[in-house]
């Protein structure tokens, strides 16, 4: 056992905060929320140039062979930073599905785009039940010649608005409810009868309504096997949340990091509230909060990382992140006092985006009741 | 970074496992919660002690096995697990047998550690007082040279394994003129030493496992000094960082999680498993997640203790952690118990043995025992956090 990061693992994220905290200053981070596109193309372009969109793909596919474990910690940094834009999206529910399940072919394609920058992608799976199940799944895809027609809606896609491609999950088999019946379609976002909308969100990210209108898909583009896309769209969603969860620690730990600057900078009653035993303890039970939630968070990267299955401590993992966040902003808030939920203070970036960050790739709720099966009740 | 346990280790787990097994086999003890710090069983230590299974971690040189501390903590989550009867050698393993490895002279350590390795020193911790808890520097209990001796008089209190101890290890004021941090010393000797009187306290369970110790005028020979004299609180700070980094803070009453699970699937309600209603089934989900958290949390400690640190907030952490998830896995088992939880182990009906009715109770004290959390909170403020004092 060893909990450390490697030399080169320490220089990445190093490189990685030092770019974004000189590319995304709240001023940045606010301007580019508040825009139609929501990311910065030339600042995205920097980011390929860096390698961090082809980090983990393989050398072949203009990678930089390096592994998931390297990427979360990417992720941690992004998520200190409030990253806005369609990285994500395009790397963890876009470019590894495709890596993982795709075609020589549908790889050869795809994953240079990513990796140079090129091309955006996103994931269209959850739908108006906004659950994450495959009940869920109603958007149909149906069979016509060399095609699939694609028809239904899609919610809460992110950054539809911008990407190039989605990796659409759709119900191919009328008569199945359930796991069967569910194939992935790689799809050209600009194919005729799509339109999006873009949703108001609480973290001012691109969440969209995607309708698909008549699309007709190419019968080449499925992703991995028809009707078998439930268990690699299962993958996705377990790699998505310990994607999500890194993103947290990283967040948490910066709203942690601020709190307690602000409680060794701020006098009441003519010395520091930092040193008031109630505000100490607050700190702690911050972060405590934190490192349980890192020490899982890398427990579950390391493991995708080394191929093992880990669907319990996923599970684990996601379940205990989305509840320590909302504990540790609450905490931050209150410390923070009144300055703390001013729209001109940077920590109200940190709990818009841990509320979002709770919900998506699964909430508390929905991972006890995985833990529950796991335990065998 | 690697989250895997070796081989090694594995195999490791197997074989404590498979010899706790054998043990339950052939029912030399009944499996109970804080079984390490309430199961006095003599001869279960000595075959422990066979095993090489005290003193994992000390120098081979010593007599010990120089394994990691990760291995430690495999063997003690083992123990646990099967709730076996660990008392004895508990504290001479854990924090007793460490310090004589530290601060010991070498004659103390050819003569001390032996006995604690082959499960002979049942130690008790005598530390707090009436009047010194949380802060421990303000003990009162006089260690007074006199020629080649040292003479103890004063009062301990909650002092942990008093009820079973032939060896104490005790803090005491030898310079009663410094500052009062700078004026303690450690000693460990034996008690059968004329003009010690232990008088058992019982718990709110009816256990007992801590007593009031009484020194009256006890002369102990001036070897029984541990370390430096009046840097004993300096030594005692360190020792503690061990002390609470265990894995007895967050699994000291898991045969109750194990039994509640059991229970939870077997009882009917509505003709249907308590386990398939979902309030109890997020319950009983959310206490694995709390424990699995747990685990990683000890697992840390015990990393950093093999790379050569003392674990001087993580342990804090984990044990202020560990003692709140015991807490929880008594309450939730008594709310699902419901009315039956009030039910004392020895009565008709009671279910899960009765571990979610002494457990409830015993939990109490996990937060105060080594540190209340209060105390460790505190630590992890100025240690780690390095917020100001007032």
């Amino acid at each position: 056992m060893d909990l450390a990061f490697s030399e080169e693992q320490e220089m990445l994220k190093k490189m990685a905060r030092d770019f974004l905290t000189d590319k995304f200053p709240k001023t940045a981070v606010k301007e580019i929320e508040e825009s139609e596109l929501g990311y910065s193309p030339e600042i995205w372009k920097e980011m390929a140039e860096l390698g961090w969109m082809g980090l983990v793909f393989p050398e072949e596919y203009g990678g930089a062979e390096m592994t998931f474990l390297d990427l979360a910690m990417l992720l941690e940094e992004m998520g200190r930073a409030c990253l806005p834009g369609p990285y994500f999206s395009t790397v963890v529910l876009g470019g590894l599905p495709i890596l993982d399940a795709g075609s020589e072919e549908q790889k050869q394609e795809y994953l240079p785009k990513i990796a140079n920058g090129e091309a955006i992608f996103t994931l269209a799976l959850t739908e108006s039940s906004a659950r994450y199940h495959a009940a869920a799944i109603e958007v149909k895809a149906a069979a016509d010649n060399d095609a699939y027609v694609l028809n239904g809606t899609k919610l809460f896609v992110p950054d539809a608005n911008v990407a190039d491609y989605m990796l659409v999950v759709a119900r191919t088999d009328e008569k199945s409810r359930g796991e069967d019946g569910i194939t992935i379609f790689i799809v050209d976002a600009k194919s005729p009868g799509i339109s999006c909308t873009v949703l108001k969100t609480i973290a001012n990210d691109k969440l969209c309504e995607v309708v698909f209108d008549q699309v007709r898909v190419p019968k080449g583009n499925i992703l991995g096997e028809l009707n078998q896309g439930w268990s690699e769209v299962k993958k996705i969603i377990e790699r998505a949340a310990v994607g999500k969860c890194c993103e947290m620690v990283g967040c948490i730990q910066q709203a942690l990091d601020m709190t307690v600057d602000y409680a060794k900078e701020r006098k009441q009653y003519d010395r520091p509230i930092g040193s008031f035993q109630v505000i100490q303890h607050y700190c702690v039970d911050m972060i405590t909060d934190v490192e349980g939630t890192r020490l899982s968070a890398y427990q579950t990267a390391w493991m995708i990382s080394e191929g093992l299955p880990c669907t319990q401590e996923v599970a684990i993992a996601k379940a205990w992140a989305g509840e320590a966040c909302q504990r540790v902003m609450a905490l931050a808030h209150q410390i923070h006092g009144a300055i703390g939920v001013t729209i001109d203070h940077d920590l109200q970036y940190y709990t818009r985006r841990a509320k979002a960050a709770e919900v998506t790739f699964g909430d508390a709720s929905f991972y006890r009741e995985i833990v529950a099966q796991e335990m065998g009740l | 970074m690697d989250f895997e346990l070796s081989e090694e280790q594995h195999k490791f787990r197997q074989e404590v496992r498979d010899f706790l097994e054998e043990e339950l086999k052939q029912g030399r003890w009944q499996p109970s919660c804080d079984a390490w710090i309430m199961g006095f069983d003599p001869a279960f230590t000595k075959r422990v002690a066979q095993r090489g299974w005290i003193g994992l971690t000390w120098p081979k040189e010593h007599g010990g096995q120089g394994r990691s501390f990760i291995d430690r903590l495999i063997l003690t989550e083992e123990m646990l697990r099967y709730g076996a009867p660990a008392a004895c050698h508990w504290f001479g393993d854990r924090q007793i047998g460490g310090a004589i490895v530290h601060y010991g002279t070498e004659e103390q350590k050819k003569e001390l550690l032996p006995m604690i390795l082959k499960g002979e020193a049942y130690v008790g911790l005598g530390m707090s007082e009436p009047d010194a808890g949380s802060d421990l520097a303000s003990l009162k209990t006089r260690a007074v040279e006199d020629g080649d001796y040292y003479v103890i008089d004063g009062q301990k209190t909650w002092t942990s394994g008093g009820s079973y101890m032939n060896w104490i290890y005790l803090v005491a004021r030898t310079d009663p003129d410094a500052l009062k941090h700078r004026g303690i010393s450690e000693f460990f000797f034996e008690t059968s030493l004329p003009g010690i009187n232990v008088v058992p306290i019982v718990d709110i369970t009816g256990g007992v496992h801590f007593n009031e110790v009484f020194f009256e005028n006890v002369r102990i020979p001036k070897k029984c000094l541990i370390g430096e004299k009046n840097r004993g609180f300096y030594q005692i700070l360190h020792q503690l960082d061990y002390e609470r980094s265990g894995m007895e803070r967050l699994m000291a009453n898991y045969p109750l999680f194990e039994a509640l699970i059991q229970y939870a699937k077997e009882t009917k309600r509505n003709g249907k498993p308590l386990s398939e209603e979902p309030v109890i089934r997020a319950k009983l989900a959310q206490l694995k997640i709390e424990l699995e958290i747990g685990r990683l949390h000890m697992y840390r400690v015990a990393v950093v203790m093999d790379e050569g640190r003392a674990p001087n907030w993580e342990s804090s952490m984990s044990k202020a952690y560990g003692t709140a998830f015991e807490q929880h896995l008594a309450s939730a088992a008594m709310e699902i118990a419901g009315l039956y939880g009030q039910l004392s182990p020895e009565s008709k009906w009671v279910p899960m043995l009765g571990m979610a009715y002494h457990s409830y109770l015993s939990s109490k004290g996990y937060s105060l025992q080594a540190g209340t959390s209060e105390i460790l909170k505190n630590i992890l403020a100025l240690r780690k956090l390095e917020l100001p004092t007032g």
